[in-house]
């Protein structure tokens, strides 16, 4: 009769647990903001892997390029045509560590900062799936679509997907960096910032405004 | 691995001061930055909060400061630091920064920058400069910072000469062959005679040469007898640039260094024009022995040229600009005093009556350091109404091989005749005076113009006494009309100084963009107008200089000292800065592309507008102008 004993985890696990009995803040300027990309052997989630992670993250509504985390990760899988995406080689000349210890830092990086990331639901997952190969619980932290806030804007409402690209575009953001983890997701970070600028003509905006779903938006 | 951090590298690096920090100093700031994302209209500080422990450096997009009253103070584009009250750590903010386009700002730590940039004296000095250019008149507690990063960053060229601390002396009653004795065993080339340690004269090599191997002294005549005395004392302090100013303004070769510069205290060195030679491998001084030795124009030409490269030479050592000046006019005018003696000798007899030649305009004030047009004239001494004729014709024969020597020089003709040759200004010392007075007692548009040409006249040959009383006789007329100067005043005021720079165009004080920039309408010429009206509203004669007159107003008002001293440094930066152009692109250096301008020019312009500013400002008070405006 083991259903009722809870299964124990590492203590970088419990560490990172217990940030979030605290209640996070409703108020944006209060709010860690951790914006992240991952760069990935492919699309599927289940199958492909991660083989970086890049994080900056926004307090009091700036983007903090001491606390950033960038990190490596050695795969046995290798998929060589993403290699001409994000250039990451099998090998080369990065240092890299194994999934559990990239869980590690990222982690103990992120504590319970609200996540950030263009298409959050790919890179959530692709943790999520890293999280559950080393028998740990999903991620607990609030997460935020930058895709998502755009609609929410209703500066363009032709379509519901809008690649990073585009946005970038529209919002004259410089491109460098692009398809290297902490590049993306230094421009996701501007974008971000210029999406809760635009969303908050008011002053009000509160992070469940931003957490609601897009159709809620109209009746605020 | 920090890649965002590099990028932010890369990008400050390109613009001061972080170009100027080491690598790694440069990356631990970059890791520090916060990135600041505004929008249009959006402020980053206000007036009267407390100021942060960040300054703000624009990335994308552009800030406006702006005063209490929205009034403009400054545009900022990519690359431009602003908010650098942080640097003082305590106060209020003192303007508005408010986003004109939507921006991205870097926000820099400054405790962090602070720390490795008073080590850095390059880096401290463009900070000081940024840091002034948006504080009109520097006020009493930015002193003290201005002060501590000075500190770290003092001229090295205005370093003391070195000069020979063992002095070789004789007495007065030494017999010359006893001194040349002393002379020869020391291996030196003068000996000073002192008495009770105090100098009184100096004998070199050449007086052995001069007195005694032509005969004219024997050698067992006393020292006394072929001296030469009193000699030119300085103090220990003196500097390498004045060291070379004295030697050239008294013609000597040797100089005593006493204890309190003057004859009448203990000696301590001496300090020839070897020494100097050797501090600093310079040829001013033999540039104008050659002039001095020349016997034609063509040579003349040959050796304005060189000085043309001894002046990019000193700029680029970063000599101060008005001891190049000096220098520069000295050659100047020892070529225009060669000039005249190879002209007199083509004249068939001599001058009938005695004559002053004048340099005018920009050479007049010792700041013509580019090859421009000649602007001179000529006074000569009253003659009997039956000689007038004569005596006019005589001058203006003699005034038209002056003029076109000069122009073989490379002095080219003034195109609006402004030049001796004319009979308009080649007169007699009345009717000169009489000039003065009637454009003192009309002082319209053309006539002020002309004023501010002829009121800077500097002596170059001839007769020093005709000077000194065409200077009293208009004094006099200035004294009685009072509003000469008020109307004086109002020409100076004429060319407000634009507000900054933005991207490619001139920023203009009501907000409008100008593509061109002329320095010297636009920021020299206000400072030069500012300081010739003050100087002349307190009576000083014979202070042409620009830089002199604002030396002698901060000395005259020291109440008014800051503005002064933040005029006569702004119009330092700016000859340096024009000549240095005109050297580059070989013309006069007036109209700036505004495109070739990086940020230290730019903000280094940028601060002379304020100084324009702020002389205007104290001129439209003290001459009532108002009013008048």
């Amino acid at each position: 009769m083991h259903w009722f004993k809870r299964k124990t985890y590492p203590e970088f696990w419990n560490n990172y647990a217990s940030h979030f009995k605290r209640a996070q803040s409703q108020e944006l300027e209060k709010i860690r903001f951790m914006v992240f990309d991952t760069e990935t052997t492919g699309l599927e989630t289940k199958k492909d892997r991660v083989l970086s992670i890049g994080c900056i993250a926004i307090s009091q509504l700036k983007i903090k390029v001491s606390d950033q985390l960038e990190v490596y990760l050695k795969q046995e899988l290798f998929n060589a045509d993403t290699v001409k995406i994000h250039g990451l080689l099998r090998d080369g000349k990065l240092t890299k560590i194994d999934e559990l210890e990239a869980l590690k830092e990222f982690l103990n990086y992120i504590e319970d900062a609200v996540i950030v990331a263009h298409h959050a639901a790919f890179d959530v997952a692709m943790i999520n799936e890293m999280l559950k190969r080393n028998d740990l619980p999903k991620l607990k932290n609030k997460v935020l679509d930058t895709g998502h806030l755009f609609q929410k804007t209703k500066i363009d409402t032709s379509k519901t997907h809008f690649s990073l690209d585009e946005l970038c575009k529209r919002f004259h953001i410089p491109m460098h960096d692009r398809h290297t983890a902490s590049g993306d997701a230094y421009i996701t970070s501007l974008l971000f910032l210029k999406l809760l600028s635009l969303l908050n003509d008011k002053n009000k905006l509160k992070l469940n405004d931003l957490l609601s779903p897009v159709k809620r938006i109209g009746l605020l | 691995m920090n890649t965002i951090a590099e990028r932010i590298f890369d990008y400050l690096k390109a613009f001061p001061p972080f170009n100027l920090l080491t690598r790694s100093q440069l990356f631990a700031v970059s890791e520090r930055v916060d990135v600041i994302y505004l929008e249009k209209d959006k402020y980053l500080f206000e007036i009267d909060k407390p100021v942060e422990d960040h300054f703000y450096v624009v990335r994308d997009g552009a800030v406006g400061l702006f005063r209490e009253n929205n009034s403009l103070v400054d545009e900022c584009d990519e690359g431009d630091i602003f908010g650098l009250r942080a640097l003082l750590r305590t106060g209020l903010y003192k303007l508005n920064a408010k986003a004109i386009e939507e921006s991205i700002v870097y926000s820099i730590s400054s405790e962090l920058l602070e720390k490795y940039i008073t080590t850095n004296k390059d880096a401290s000095q463009f900070l000081m400069a940024s840091f002034a250019s948006n504080t009109r008149v520097k006020q009493a507690d930015d002193n003290d910072f201005i002060e501590s990063l000075n500190r770290s960053s003092e001229y090295t060229y205005l370093q003391t000469a070195d000069y020979s601390k063992n002095p070789i002396t004789c007495s007065i009653h030494t017999s010359v062959k006893e001194a040349a004795q002393i002379m020869t065993h020391k291996h030196v080339g003068s000996i000073i005679i002192v008495n009770d340690n105090k100098p009184i004269g100096i004998i070199t090599d050449k007086d052995l040469r001069t007195k005694i191997a032509t005969g004219k002294f024997t050698i067992d005549d006393k020292v006394s007898a072929i001296m030469s005395s009193p000699v030119i004392t300085y103090p220990e302090t003196i500097t390498v640039a004045e060291t070379q100013i004295a030697m050239l303004k008294n013609k000597i070769t040797h100089l005593c260094i006493t204890k309190d510069g003057t004859d009448n205290s203990e000696l301590t060195g001496i300090l020839s024009e070897h020494d100097i030679i050797v501090l600093r491998e310079n040829n001013a001084s033999s540039l104008i022995k050659e002039i001095k030795r020349s016997y034609w124009p063509e040579q003349l030409k040959d050796i304005r040229e060189r000085t043309e490269t001894l002046l990019t030479k000193y700029l680029e050592q970063d000599i101060p600009i008005d001891f190049i000046s000096k220098l520069v006019s000295a050659i100047n005018d020892a070529i225009t005093q060669r000039i005249i003696e190879f002209a007199l000798t083509e004249m068939d007899s001599k001058p009938p009556t005695k004559f002053t030649w004048l340099a005018i305009g920009s050479q007049g004030r010792q700041e013509q350091l580019l090859m421009t047009d000649q602007d001179n004239a000529l006074v000569f001494e009253d003659v009997e109404p039956s000689k007038y004729e004569d005596t006019k014709s005589y001058f203006l024969k003699l005034t038209d091989h002056i003029n076109h020597s000069l122009e073989i020089v490379g002095f080219e003709l003034c195109p609006a005749q402004m030049m001796a040759n004319n009979p308009k200004w080649c007169n007699s010392i009345t009717e000169w005076s009489q000039q003065f007075k009637s454009w003192i007692a009309t002082p319209d548009q053309d006539n002020l113009m002309l004023c501010t040409i002829f009121f800077d006249y500097e002596h170059v040959y001839g007769d020093t006494s005709l000077v000194n009383q065409l200077s009293e006789q208009i004094f006099e007329s200035i004294a009685s009309h009072d509003i000469f100067l008020t109307y004086l005043g109002r020409n100076a005021l004429q060319n407000p100084p634009p507000l900054s720079f933005f991207r490619q165009f001139l920023v203009e004080d009501d907000g409008e963009h100008k593509d061109q920039f002329d320095i010297k309408s636009r920021a020299m010429m206000p400072l030069v107008d500012a300081a010739r009206l003050l100087i002349l509203s307190h009576n000083i004669k014979s202070t042409n200089n620009t830089l002199e007159r604002y030396e002698k107003l901060a000395e005259l008002e020291p109440q008014n000292k800051d503005t002064y001293i933040f005029c006569l440094e702004s119009y330092k930066n700016l000859l340096r800065f024009r000549t240095q152009r005109g050297l580059a692109n070989d013309d006069s250096g007036r109209f700036i592309d505004l495109e070739s301008l990086n940020k230290s020019d730019r903000l280094r312009l940028k601060r002379s507008f304020k100084a324009v500013k702020s002389i205007q400002e104290l001129i439209k008070t003290r001459f009532k102008l108002s009013q008048l405006l």
